[in-house]
């Protein structure tokens, strides 16, 4: 639960634990938190929030947990006012199921309203929730072309310049000697960028998997992993197949 | 066929004229212990039987249910429902195959009106629905098909006639938490059908008044325990430890270095058991043993890791004796009859006497024969261990495992299960599962808890009460709020819980290089040990050498390498950590030269020359050396704990020594000893007493640092993972269903984290300590060390390292460095890049990053 600490913290230098990157030419900033900050647009990506993860496996007879769709939020929440953006967009899969923004308590909502007060919000749909959201602020779209980016929730299978993209959860692994980890990253070639998941119960899957084959330029292929307390920028070809 | 045949008094009337025709048509006679069973459990006695393998312990153990049934003869067509008279419960399916067989025979001799059938995962769906319409008089099952009968609404009906059941190697059952599932099955039964006897079958054990309480029902208050009868005692075994020319090793665990002995042994016998420890520990002898098997001798190996028809072609080989060796793990451990085995060689270190008498029990099925063993030590520390096992042998010492208090998560599985049998109410439940022996503590408080956790979840925030899987109704009973829960329930029974396993598929390259598809399953690998491996890494499985190619889906895929040297090194570990009692008896050794005279020359001498550049401890005392080596000073404690204690230790200790400014670097445990590293003069350091040994020591390690240590422990997250499986808040994982093991052990790693950090009293938490301190962590026996040494640490400065530590100091380098994967490794990976790609003036801005962050910490 390490992001979560790190959301309680105060930290005076917090650019230095990001990594800048250059999407389509667009500046951009991977923050250790998992969300993309686009500077010239004041404009904060985040993906995958899966909310109400907990509850949709309750509904379906697992009693996971009640606490990610806090959690996520709380992160969420330091995210916003680290940043203080002026558009926030929520790339998809926003709620675990198709019932999960109608059956959100009240006070998460309440939260939620709180933070896109004075912003704008898009929520992009995703295959967990694609009749898009109930009852929150904001708008719901399947696609937002703004900037010269296109941002939507599955990357298109050719290739597309300027896309910001989630629905994958890239993580990498690195290996040094004997011992190896494992994050989840922000994965871009310069051209495309796939987003880290920000649910708090989110898995990951590798970099190398099949689903990523043909998204990216490998030789220009960065991966940047959400360490403990920074982003860690690593080449593709140094990563652990 | 009258009853009167059985009341009369003697032992001819103790058995029924069939009984004693088909013994004396053989020409024998019922034993002792048989008669004494028999004649004690017709009082109305529940008795434990203990006694060697070959003594007719089987045979025995039927007896009262057999004599029973024969007296109530066949039950006339259209007499009702008859529900099943005697349960029979092992723990492996095979056994009970093999008892069918076994039981069939005589039975059949006696010309018995009495049916005889196998319950067992295998069981074909039509079979199973027949038998709970038209059950048999005896079924022979495992715990986990107790477990689903007895959560049938059909359960009453089913067991109403139950008079027996027996339990077959209680000994290795109980100590598990199917044990705990099972004791709370039994007094589910007893509850069904309160007039039943139990007989437990068993090994010798340390401790049999634990197995007869287990039996019996418990009552506060009052001691009920079963009643105890004594087999005869086998024949000793003949036990050796081979001798060999080569030099013994100083460390390893491979005994490479005896390979010729070993084959020469195999060649003067008709049958030998190889017994190793691992799964990796078996390939290795397996290959050393066919580099050198010049007359082509039938060898074969056999382990829980290959492919399940290839192992019932080695068991049938085994049966018609067309083997001449077979290289097993555990997987071979339980009484089962494989033809006929004159030589058991145990390659490694036994680390438990009693495992070691079970595993020679192997050899010679006929007790009143010594069977023979040859134990092969693979390295100097394990001569000692292997002669200290030897010496227990002889004293018949025992050192099983302890019964530990019945697991929670065990116990949300059980609860769930008897709501889907029968809507329950709460104190009645409890009554009953305070009866079994392993519960017989559990507070009302704690069953509350894990009833609500059944419920909702037993979450603070009570959110799930819509959703909840039992409900308590008008009426004050629990009972499923729907069918798909007890559907649920069924797919997810039992405490088996399989590490992700992927299987091995063996692909061949075509002529452009891409991997083909298809070919033969091999057998399956545990995920982990694939994680640390990339393309074209080698390493042993199923006596071959193959390449790691990499992964699709859920297979791994491999292909034949053309080497005989595999690269990955495959020693995972003694999988058993050395028991407490062989500890002992080896720290009792050292210390007493008279008792060295046992040894080979070649161990003596090293011990001596320990004698004289540093010291031997002595049995209570905790040895520490200092010594500087290359650039780092190294500490080498000889705590004698075994290595999962040494491991948490080590965890601990380096803790403790960072804090103390010594900047330690790493650590390696083995079954004797720890070795840490440090930069800084750690034998100064003593010396000065900063830290002091006995604060470093201290007990109260166990309290803070390990509390912060548990936080961030993967060990705990596993562990996390199979009491979310075991209780049913995440499902098992079954072969074809979407998930890959990987993303299910991700899932549970983050369901952790959210729970602790929101919940850290939460029961399944709870559950979670008490299963990791008993279990990877061996807290008990870390507790018990550091409170055995205290007052009793030598410390030893040497110049330069002694002959004791080599062994420890050898496995650096050989095994992975522990200590968790932090976060230097992406660090270290990041560097390359910021300065290849961005330059000097990035790296100073990562320096700067780094600086914060530690200052931080500081703080």
């Amino acid at each position: 639960m390490n992001r979560l600490a790190l959301a309680a913290m105060e930290i005076e230098d917090f650019g230095s634990l990001s990594a800048r990157t250059v999407i389509a030419g667009v500046e951009a900033v991977c923050d250790p938190f998992g969300a993309l900050y686009l500077p010239a647009m004041r404009l904060l990506v985040v993906s995958d929030l899966h909310l109400e993860k907990g509850a949709a496996f309750a509904r379906r007879g697992m009693l996971l947990p009640p606490y990610d769709t806090l959690a996520t939020l709380k992160i969420l929440e330091a995210v916003i006012a680290r940043h203080d953006p002026a558009i926030v967009v929520s790339l998809g899969d926003n709620f675990h199921d198709r019932v999960g923004s109608a059956h959100l308590p009240e006070s998460f909502r309440s939260r939620i309203e709180q933070m896109a007060r004075g912003r704008d919000w898009i929520w992009i749909n995703g295959n967990h929730d694609p009749d898009g959201t109930v009852g929150l602020p904001g708008q719901s779209a399947d696609e937002l072309h703004y900037g010269g980016l296109a941002f939507r929730h599955e990357p298109s299978a050719k290739a597309a310049p300027g896309e910001i993209a989630g629905h994958l959860h890239p993580s990498a692994t690195v290996r040094r000697r004997d011992k190896s980890v494992r994050r989840p990253c922000f994965a871009t070639d310069g051209r495309r960028l796939l987003m880290p998941a920000f649910g708090v119960t989110t898995g990951g899957l590798d970099l190398r998997h099949r689903a990523m084959a043909g998204l990216f330029e490998h030789e220009t292929l960065v991966a940047h992993l959400l360490g403990r307390d920074r982003v860690y920028s690593v080449r593709f070809a140094n990563l652990l197949a | 066929m009258s009853a009167t045949d059985s009341t009369d008094p003697g032992q001819d009337a103790l058995l029924p004229r069939p009984f004693a025709a088909w013994f004396s048509a053989r020409g024998w006679a019922p034993r002792a212990h048989q008669l004494e069973l028999l004649a004690r459990s017709r009082s109305g006695e529940s008795l434990l039987l203990i006694a060697p393998t070959g003594a007719g312990k089987t045979l025995a153990g039927f007896l009262p249910s057999l004599t029973d049934l024969f007296a109530r003869g066949r039950i006339p067509p259209g007499s009702g429902f008859t529900g099943v008279h005697t349960l029979y419960i092992s723990p492996l399916k095979a056994l009970a195959v093999d008892i069918e067989r076994n039981l069939t025979v005589p039975v059949q001799e006696m010309g018995l009106q009495v049916t005889i059938e196998t319950r067992t995962g295998d069981t074909p769906q039509s079979k199973r629905q027949r038998q709970k319409l038209n059950p048999p008089d005896i079924l022979l099952t495992t715990p986990e098909q107790v477990a689903l009968l007895i959560a049938n609404g059909e359960a009453e009906r089913f067991f109403k006639d139950l008079k027996f059941v027996v339990f077959d190697e209680l000994h290795s059952l109980v100590t598990s938490k199917r044990g705990h599932l099972l004791s709370l099955g039994l007094a589910r039964l007893r509850r069904l059908a309160p007039g039943l006897r139990t007989i437990g079958l068993s090994a010798t054990v340390a401790e049999p008044m634990d197995l007869r309480r287990w039996l019996v029902t418990q009552v506060p208050g009052a001691d009920h325990h079963a009643g105890l009868v004594l087999g005869p005692e086998g024949a000793r075994p003949i036990i050796t430890i081979l001798k060999s020319e080569d030099r013994i090793p100083w460390s390893g665990h491979s005994a490479r270095y005896a390979m010729p002995e070993v084959y020469q042994a195999i060649r003067e016998h008709r049958t030998a058991l190889l017994f190793v420890n691992t799964r990796s520990q078996a390939e290795m002898l397996f290959q050393e043993l066919w580099n050198i098997n010049e007359e082509t001798l039938p060898i074969a190996l056999h382990h829980g890791s290959l492919d399940v028809a290839q192992r019932r072609r080695v068991e049938a080989a085994m049966a018609q004796n067309r083997l001449r060796a077979v290289v097993a793990t555990s997987t071979l451990d339980l009484g089962i009859d494989w033809g006929d085995v004159d030589l058991v060689i145990h390659v490694g270190a036994p680390k438990g006497a009693s495992r070691l008498a079970q595993r020679i029990g192997r050899a010679n099925h006929r007790m009143d024969e010594p069977s023979r063993a040859i134990l092969v030590p693979a390295n100097r520390f394990e001569v000692m261990e292997c002669q200290a096992a030897l010496d227990a042998n002889y004293v018949g010492a025992q050192d099983t495992p302890p019964m530990t208090d019945g697991a929670l998560d065990v116990l949300a599985q059980h609860v769930l299960g008897m709501a889907c049998a029968h809507p329950f109410d709460e104190d009645a439940l409890f009554a009953e599962i305070t009866s079994a022996a392993p519960y017989a503590r559990l507070s009302r408080e704690t069953f509350s808890r894990v009833v609500d956790f059944v419920a909702t979840g037993g979450y603070a925030l009570r959110t799930y009460e819509r959703y909840a899987k039992i409900r308590k109704t008008k009426d004050g009973l629990w009972r499923v709020s729907n069918p798909q829960v007890a559907q649920q329930y069924r797919m997810n029974l039992g405490t088996i819980v399989e590490m992700p396993m992927l299987n091995l598929r063996l692909v061949k390259r075509n002529a452009r290089g891409s991997l083909g598809r298809g070919g033969a399953t091999l057998g399956k690998v545990e995920e982990y040990f694939l994680e640390t491996m990339t393309q074209g890494d080698t390493f042993l499985f199923a006596g071959k050498v193959l390449r790691f190619e990499g992964i699709r889906e859920n297979e791994c895929l491999v292909s034949q390498a053309f080497s005989m040297d595999p690269k990955v090194p495959t020693y995972a570990g003694g999988k058993f950590p050395l028991s407490t009692y062989l500890a002992d008896q080896v720290r009792a050794m050292l210390a007493d030269p008279e008792r060295w005279r046992a040894l080979p020359p070649q161990v003596r001498d090293w011990l001596s020359i320990q004698h004289d550049v540093s010291t031997l401890p002595k049995r209570d005392e905790l040895l520490i050396e200092t010594f500087p080596r290359g650039s780092r000073h190294y500490m080498v404690a000889y705590a004698f704990e075994g290595r999962l204690a040494h491991q948490t230790l080590g965890m601990l200790l380096t803790r403790r020594l960072e804090r103390a400014g010594l900047k330690p670097l790493g650590f390696v445990a083995t079954d004797y000893s720890l070795a840490v590293w440090a930069l800084d003069d750690l034998g100064a350091a003593f010396k000065r007493g900063r830290p002091s040994l006995s604060d470093l020591f201290d007990e109260d390690m166990l309290g803070d640092d390990l509390e912060a240590w548990l936080d961030e422990s993967w060990m705990l997250k596993r562990t996390f993972r199979n009491c979310a499986v075991i209780a049913g808040l995440i499902d098992q994982r079954h072969p074809g269903r979407e998930k890959t093991g990987r993303q299910v052990t991700v899932s549970a790693d983050l369901i952790y984290d959210v729970l602790r950090s929101h919940e850290p009293d939460h029961i399944l938490l709870q559950a979670t300590r008490e299963d990791a301190a008993a279990g990877l962590l061996d807290i008990a026996r870390l507790g018990a060390m550091l409170e055995r040494i205290r007052g009793h640490i030598t410390h030893r400065a040497l110049d330069r390292i002694s002959p004791l530590a080599v062994p420890v100091m050898l496995e650096i380098g050989k095994e992975p460095v522990s200590g968790e994967a932090h976060d230097h490794v992406l660090a270290e990976a990041a560097e390359d890049l910021i300065a290849e790609a961005m330059g000097e003036a990035a790296m100073r801005e990562a320096e700067a990053g780094r600086r914060a962050i530690d200052g931080r910490d500081q703080e």
